[in-house]
């Protein structure tokens, strides 16, 4: 009997952390999928603490269904049960038993807790300064000189220090398969740092309500081998302190004219334009429309014709355009890239 | 004294209601207006569920979701749950301690008009220009005038208004305990209900204070401009969640410890044994409020505290799993060696066990601060609290309905319907709930109104949503049973469950003066002890002679009211309309000061004609 509930409890153990461990998410996305230390840490400490939880889970479970089947009422059942009173050896032992179980599961949490915050220079790490807005999030490399928004980039395989912030409302950075997730207070300054491990696209999300668009303030982290980043940084570097090219078609040149009246006062290109709106130096280089869209054309036009249908409650207005002036910003807009692969 | 004895005044149907001052009618009082605001909310829960079960589809769109949210959390949380909990105390708490009354009549009715009127008032909203978007936790900045709406001023003056309720429904509560309790009945052998339930208003004594700070400071931020959660002005957003989570912690075992007192008085009835480890359990609840009010900075892991407070408030979370623990298998053992039946009531409670677990043990996992760095604001969070809050408490509720409506109605809940009740309920909650964990930790945030088609999170909104019709059809089911009840010509008898403490020693439903004879309390199970003995009720420690009572009193009423209207007033900063409702609030508390009210006695010879007897 006893060995049989043994065998038992390590099974539905196996099965529940074979469920974890395989079933669910996608990459680029879960939680249970970690690609960076960070994330892996945390999910060693959730598989700790739920494998005790499930063990404890298991003995309430037993008990309860033996009580439960053993001591039903049955027809014709005299007599009233004994009045007990409690016993304190029991009490004791139920006690104990979770303290103790506490105590495993405090050490790591001590270690790793302060494993995590942990700051690292700028010798030993990648200087990333986060300022989340409604609905969008603004990427600054101060140490490198260049910035960036919804597209995060970073080099596979090195410690990157975030300092993060807010300019109106409290937002939360949340990369879940890097690791998650700390508030961007308005007023104040907070620190995380994070590590990927494999290069690919992440996703990364904004996990504190922020509006109407909070759902859909989402991020790409864009992991690159470090040969490739530091093109890239250069790249960056090259356009932004120039000015922003002049167009190559004719219909590009009249996107530029409608950019440079009327998005040029919010959203910065190369070393020109306001910082209000999300800088769109490499936009043509990006992952997505918006953070959210497929990067395509039509989704561009359909953003131009109308920001608050996609995104509810951003601060871009309708610039009212007709159909001839979305067409050449569009095709101006795809001009801008600092990479050759588009 | 007796030359002011009159009969009671002739009063019925609806203002008898509106004035009166019995705690067993203010008990209904709050049982019909938690009830109603419980369906708002549960409404409010099938559309959050509703848009949520495909991806990208647009069926409230972005505002009205946020909406949702904030009027689902805040309604259940203040205007649901704790009404339905107050509704118990009122009803049973008195019985169980062998009084005629509670502390403060005339209070307890001010108690559950101020509470009514700031619900209504919170949600008038809808129909005034929107309601509150910036989540029940109405964090600043987001709750501030330049990022939302109106709403939130509805938010902040019905809070305060249903808060000040629930403030002195508290307190009276805490002195009716401690001084209104029968001859022989010590503090260790009060029902764990009681118990419960004066640990609860203990703690709404030290944890309302903290939110009514918390919103007088986010008034002045909204409407005079005050700054004190305004960065750009040098104020702090994070003082902001401090004071909401001081009061949101322990408002949550605000919620939970009366659930564990039904919880412990049902087991305890249906295996016909006392209660396991008695002194452990008042020890462990005790406890737990007490650690309550330690951790609230659990819920703030991610705000930026820093590693050395997030290990401690961390630890000390883990903490409250050892006197949680000691419950669970304290009920385990008072079913263990007993006979065990199952009429509904008992079938929540027994459901309760397992479920509760759960949702301790994904709270032990959330004490790990590292790891909630992952869980904080997903559906992992999400499913948590839901299994706490629903599974727990809301069991708990609806487990201690079932038990004590015979003795609140004098009719009995139908039994079949109720086992439907709580099997389409038991299932739809898991079924609900139970996915969200996943999906929190496959990278769901909470309080989003959509999620993108190609993350895999489909399949789990998907039967996340279709639970959500399971728990509809119980809560119809209950609606259904409740009518059902109140047809039947049956009378339940005083004690159909075969009962252990005071209430089921006198009549369901009880006279108004609930105890002809105040009884003499010899043990813990008060009545139980007596039936061991042999006897047929409880023993007399008094003669019979006249019952004094507290007169009725529309004044309530009228003092909530004022209140109500000066609400409005600051909301659309009509100072004319505040002044007009302060001032008919401070006419009515003059009233009552100066007013020599002292009440009606009912005589010996009318207590007799009734033939009730003790």
């Amino acid at each position: 009997m006893k060995g049989w509930q043994q065998y038992w409890r390590q099974f539905s153990l196996f099965a529940l952390l074979a469920l974890v461990l395989t079933g669910c998410g996608k990459d680029e996305l879960s939680a249970l999928k970690p690609s960076g230390p960070v994330a892996a840490m945390q999910f060693d400490l959730m598989k700790l603490s739920s494998a005790i939880m499930i063990g404890v889970f298991i003995v309430v479970m037993t008990i309860f269904t033996y009580v439960l089947i053993r001591y039903r009422k049955r027809p014709g059942q005299q007599g009233i049960p004994k009045q007990v009173e409690g016993n304190h050896a029991l009490e004791i032992l139920w006690t104990v038993i979770p303290f103790l179980l506490l105590i495993i599961m405090a050490i790591p949490t001590v270690t790793t807790g302060f494993a995590l915050h942990k700051e690292y220079p700028k010798e030993e790490a990648v200087q990333v300064k986060v300022t989340a807005h409604q609905f969008w999030w603004e990427f600054e490399y101060p140490d490198l000189g260049v910035a960036t928004a919804q597209d995060l980039v970073l080099p596979v395989g090195k410690k990157i220090q975030f300092v993060l912030s807010a300019s109106d409302v409290k937002h939360a950075f949340w990369i879940p398969a890097l690791g998650g997730k700390i508030d961007t207070n308005p007023g104040q300054e907070n620190k995380m740092w994070l590590q990927a491990d494999k290069a690919g696209i992440y996703y990364g999300k904004c996990a504190e309500l922020c509006g109407a668009s909070h759902a859909l303030m989402d991020f790409k982290v864009e992991v690159m081998e470090q040969a490739d980043f530091d093109t890239w940084v250069a790249n960056m570097k090259g356009v932004q302190a120039k000015e922003p090219v002049t167009a190559t078609s004719p219909l590009a040149a009249e996107g530029q004219q409608i950019f440079d009246k009327s998005c040029l006062g919010c959203h910065a290109v190369a070393g020109k334009g306001g910082k209000m709106g999300p800088n769109l130096t490499n936009f043509a280089d990006r992952e997505r429309v918006a953070g959210i869209k497929a990067h395509t054309p039509e989704n561009i036009a359909e953003w131009l014709k109308d920001p608050q249908k996609i995104k509810p409650g951003n601060k871009m207005p309708n610039l009212n355009l007709d159909d001839t002036q979305v067409k050449a910003l569009v095709e101006y807009m795809e001009t801008l890239s600092v990479s050759e692969k588009k | 004294m007796s030359a002011h004895a009159s009969h009671a005044p002739n009063r019925s149907g609806l203002w008898d209601y509106l004035t009166t001052v019995d705690h067993k009618k203010i008990a209904i009082l709050y049982l019909i207006a938690g009830g109603i605001f419980f369906l708002a909310g549960g409404l409010e829960a099938l559309l959050i569920r509703l848009q949520l079960m495909y991806p990208e589809i647009e069926f409230v769109g972005a505002k009205t979701f946020n909406e949702l949210i904030t009027m689902h959390g805040t309604t259940m949380i203040f205007l649901a749950v704790m009404p339905i909990i107050f509704a118990l105390m009122n009803a049973i708490v008195p019985l169980q301690i062998g009084a005629r009354d509670v502390a403060f009549p005339f209070v307890n009715a001010l108690g559950f008009w101020l509470f009514f009127f700031g619900g209504v008032l919170l949600n008038t909203s809808w129909f005034l220009g929107g309601a509150p978007d910036a989540g029940w936790t109405s964090y600043t900045t987001l709750a501030l005038n330049q990022y939302s709406g109106r709403g939130v001023d509805f938010y902040v003056l019905g809070l305060q208004i249903a808060g000040l309720g629930t403030l002195i429904g508290g307190i009276n509560f805490l002195v009716t305990i401690i001084n209104m309790r029968a001859p022989g009945m010590t503090f260790m052998r009060m029902p764990m209900f009681t118990w419960a339930s004066f640990i609860t208003s203990g703690l709404i004594l030290f944890a309302f204070p903290a939110i009514t700070v918390g919103l007088v400071l986010l008034m002045f931020d909204r409407l005079f401009g005050g700054n004190f959660f305004n960065p750009d002005a040098g104020g702090n957003v994070v003082i902001w969640e401090h004071l909401f989570w001081i009061f949101g912690h322990p408002e949550v075992y605000i919620l939970i410890l009366p659930a564990f007192g039904i919880i412990s008085e049902v087991v305890s009835t249906f295996s016909r044994k006392r209660l396991f480890g008695y002194s452990s359990m008042v020890f462990a609840t005790a406890l737990i409020g007490f650690l309550g009010f330690m951790v609230w900075a659990h819920h703030m892991f991610t705000t930026g505290l820093g590693a050395i407070a997030n290990t401690l408030f961390g630890l000390a979370t883990m903490l409250i799993a050892v006197p949680t623990g000691i419950k669970i298998f304290n009920w385990l053992l008072t079913m263990w060696g007993g006979q065990i039946r199952f009429p509904t009531a008992n079938l929540f409670a027994v459901g309760f066990i397992p479920t509760f677990t759960i949702g301790g043990m994904t709270g032990v996992m959330l004490a790990v601060p590292p790891a909630d760095y992952q869980y904080h604001d997903s559906y992992f969070v999400v499913a948590h609290f839901h299994y706490v809050i629903v599974g727990g408490l809301v069991f708990g509720l609806f487990s201690g309905l079932y038990y004590w409506w015979p003795k609140m109605f004098g009719k009995m809940l139908n039994e079949t319907i109720g086992k439907w009740n709580f099997w389409t309920f038991f299932i739809g909650f898991h079924l609900t709930f139970f996915p969200q964990h996943f999906l929190g930790l496959m990278g769901m945030p909470r309080r989003v109104f959509t999620y993108l088609k190609d993350q895999n999170l489909d399949m789990g909104n998907f039967i996340s949503t279709i639970g959500a019709f399971g728990m509809t059809i119980g809560t119809i089911l209950f609606l259904i049973n409740v009518v059902v009840a109140a047809k039947s010509s049956k009378r339940a008898p005083a004690d159909p469950w075969d009962g252990r403490s005071l209430e089921w020693a006198i009549p369901s439903p009880p006279p108004e003066y609930n105890f002809v004879q105040t009884p003499l309390v010899r043990g813990l199970d008060a009545l139980w002890v007596e039936k061991m003995a042999g006897n047929k009720g409880m023993t007399p420690a008094e003669p019979i002679g006249d019952i004094h009572m507290p007169s009725p009193s529309f004044l309530p009423f009228l003092m909530s009211l004022g209140l109500f209207v000066a609400g409005y007033g600051f909301i659309y900063h009509n100072y004319v309309v505040v002044v007009i409702g302060v001032l008919a609030t401070f006419a009515c508390m003059f009233t009552r000061s100066v007013k020599d009210d002292p009440g009606y006695h009912i005589h010996e010879d009318e207590l007799e004609e009734k033939g009730v007897k003790a």
